[in-house]
């Protein structure tokens, strides 16, 4: 209630989480609790991610240890929290890497068409049937662990993804009549993709990086449960449950707390995803 | 359709089967060249480095030719199979796939029929109660399926079924065929929970497009009767997206196999793949890689042709856009 004048921007945003359904809306809520933990979850924790306590052991969950300790006496309630924060880094980078991607070469492809067009997408239908995460167990087995490694290899399998949404929304543009007008007054091929189709796409490519987030994630742990992510030890959830597997018979929330983590998470970002592109995509036909 | 034309399709993704088979296997023959260390040397691996043994690893994988000659001889042994000897064990990597194949086989055999049972039947069931609390419900099944990777889903699967009820053994591959298949059971269901949720989402779909079209009311009015206008009619067309999709399945299949088999344990080809690049078995690497690019690119001309008979729409008549 501060002021009564509300721009179109802002209405477009209430209209938007109001009508959101209850799934929707938890997710947005999750999402939101997960970027407060990355935020300050190193306040909250009682235990350091990697501080031992041999002395205790393995202990079933208590009131010192709310999710109980692993085989070296680490925290896991700690740990699950301090894992945040690899869980939002990793994805992120690939989903802002994989936007750029997608949005220079699926604009390309779009606008300009002919060879350029055909050129880019086949490389894409050549992406699409590669078993993306087999080919990244064998390329970062072969150069060797690391971590950057991955995020690279992960853009680089995520992009043919944006690259034919974009291609496909920026074919639709091309044909409306604004954007013809801008190619009457002469402007610049740059100027027309940047400045007048972008922001059009925009909103799809915005949806779109929540699904590609929840498929990051989700590949990122599973190079971390195979060891050939994150190094050993650390608070990662994949690694985490990888280590703590074979507790299931002695403390199950172990390999259960840093499992249920990325599910939650993979599929509160998918529902976003999901829903944002209803709407988008409605949205863009009604115009 | 017109055969000419049918015949020229077919030759044309022969060809570019082909021409991929070709582009891929100079990758895989590449990796060796990508592992760090010289060639001589990620062969040796830890064996012993005298001066005979590293001759005899020149001569047996000529490495003192040009690079191109290299490739050739690779490809030529290639063709009939033959990738070496593991560097690990020693086994011929032909044998050591053979030996593990049946378990990856009848895993993979498993999952997807009760992944097509499931998909394909909750699907449908999704579409003919649109909009309802079902339809709802199977939808979000499908949404957590599809963001579970395989190593929690079987975790969870391993706590629940194994650990607290006790109704499937938690490791092991058991005896004998009836035995073999119980303790199959756990890791196909998560196998077939990932690929399930996918085959949801696509027959679903579109059901939900099939049974809005003219021709299924006009059968209706033709008094044709409810089962078959359903299976024989919408359901057959909406396989068609279905199909679309399947490289994208095989593709989740596979990936989730290799996380199976780690989680459970099962020392089939996955397991091998992962353990092979732990040790930078290279040979053993080029040996399943070259193996999956075939397998994928065989199910890509395979759907191609599939598309033939699913839908006589299609008409080959130039390259699709």
């Amino acid at each position: 209630m501060t002021s009564l004048v509300v721009g179109p921007r802002a209405q477009v945003g209430r209209r938007l989480l109001r009508s959101s359904p209850l799934t929707v809306t938890v997710s947005f809520v999750f999402v939101g609790l997960l970027i407060f933990l990355a935020l300050f979850g190193p306040l909250l924790a009682p235990h350091g991610p990697e501080s031992l306590n041999l002395a205790t052991g393995l202990t079933t969950p208590n009131g010192e240890f709310w999710f109980g300790t692993d085989d070296l006496g680490r925290d896991v309630f700690s740990r699950t929290i301090y894992g945040v924060r690899y869980a939002l880094f990793g994805p992120v980078l690939i989903v802002v890497g994989a936007f750029v991607i997608g949005n220079v070469l699926g604009l390309a492809a779009g606008y300009r068409g002919g060879l350029l067009d055909a050129s880019i997408m086949r490389w894409v239908d050549l992406m699409y049937a590669v078993p993306g995460l087999l080919v990244t167990i064998v390329l970062i087995g072969v150069l060797g662990a690391s971590y950057l490694l991955a995020v690279v290899v992960l853009v680089v399998l995520t992009s043919p993804f944006d690259t034919r949404i974009i291609r496909g929304v920026t074919l639709e543009q091309r044909s409306l009549p604004y954007v013809e007008a801008a190619r009457t007054l002469g402007l610049p091929v740059r100027a027309i993709l940047f400045r007048h189709i972008f922001p059009n796409i925009l909103p799809i490519s915005f949806a779109n990086a929540f699904l590609n987030f929840a498929f990051s994630l989700v590949a990122l742990s599973a190079l971390s449960f195979l060891g050939l992510g994150i190094g050993p030890g650390t608070a990662d959830w994949g690694r985490m449950l990888s280590e703590s597997r074979l507790l299931l018979f002695d403390n199950p929330v172990a390999a259960l707390a840093p499992g249920g983590m990325i599910v939650l998470t993979a599929t509160s970002m998918n529902l976003i995803g999901d829903w944002l592109y209803d709407r988008l995509a409605d949205r863009g036909r009604a115009r | 359709m017109n055969r000419r034309n049918l015949a020229l399709f077919i030759a044309r993704r022969l060809i570019a089967a082909a021409v991929l088979l070709v582009i891929m296997s100079g990758a895989v023959f590449g990796l060796l060249y990508a592992t760090p260390g010289s060639a001589e040397q990620v062969l040796l691996g830890t064996r012993v480095a005298n001066e005979e043994t590293r001759e005899n690893i020149r001569q047996r994988y000529n490495l003192d030719e040009p690079l191109p000659t290299q490739y050739w001889l690779w490809a030529e042994d290639a063709i009939r199979l033959d990738f070496g000897e593991s560097i690990r064990t020693g086994e011929p990597v032909l044998v050591a796939i053979r030996d593990r194949a049946s378990l990856s086989l009848r895993l993979g055999a498993y999952g997807f029929v009760v992944a097509f049972v499931a998909g394909i039947g909750l699907g449908v069931l999704a579409a003919l109660k649109n909009r309802s609390g079902v339809d709802r419900a199977v939808v979000s099944l499908s949404v957590v399926g599809a963001s579970s990777p395989a190593f929690v889903t079987g975790v969870f699967f391993l706590y629940v079924f194994a650990v607290l009820l006790g109704w499937f053994p938690a490791f092991g591959q058991g005896e004998g065929l009836a035995d073999q298949l119980w303790h199959l059971t756990l890791p196909a269901l998560t196998l077939a929970f990932g690929a399930a949720a996918l085959l949801i989402r696509f027959t679903r779909a579109g059901m939900i497009t099939a049974l809005e079209q003219d021709y299924v009311t006009f059968a209706r009015a033709r008094g044709v009767s409810e089962p078959r206008v359903l299976f024989g009619y919408a359901l057959r067309n909406a396989m068609i997206p279905v199909v679309t999709a399947s490289t994208v399945l095989l593709a989740a299949t596979l990936t989730g196999a290799v996380l199976i088999e780690v989680t459970f344990a099962l020392p089939g080809l996955g397991a091998l793949l992962v353990d092979s690049v732990a040790f930078k078995d290279v040979l053993m690497v080029q040996g399943l890689t070259m193996l999956l690019a075939a397998v994928a690119v065989l199910t890509n001309l395979l759907t191609d042709i599939l598309y033939l008979f699913v839908d006589p729409r299609i008409r080959y008549t130039r390259v699709a856009p």
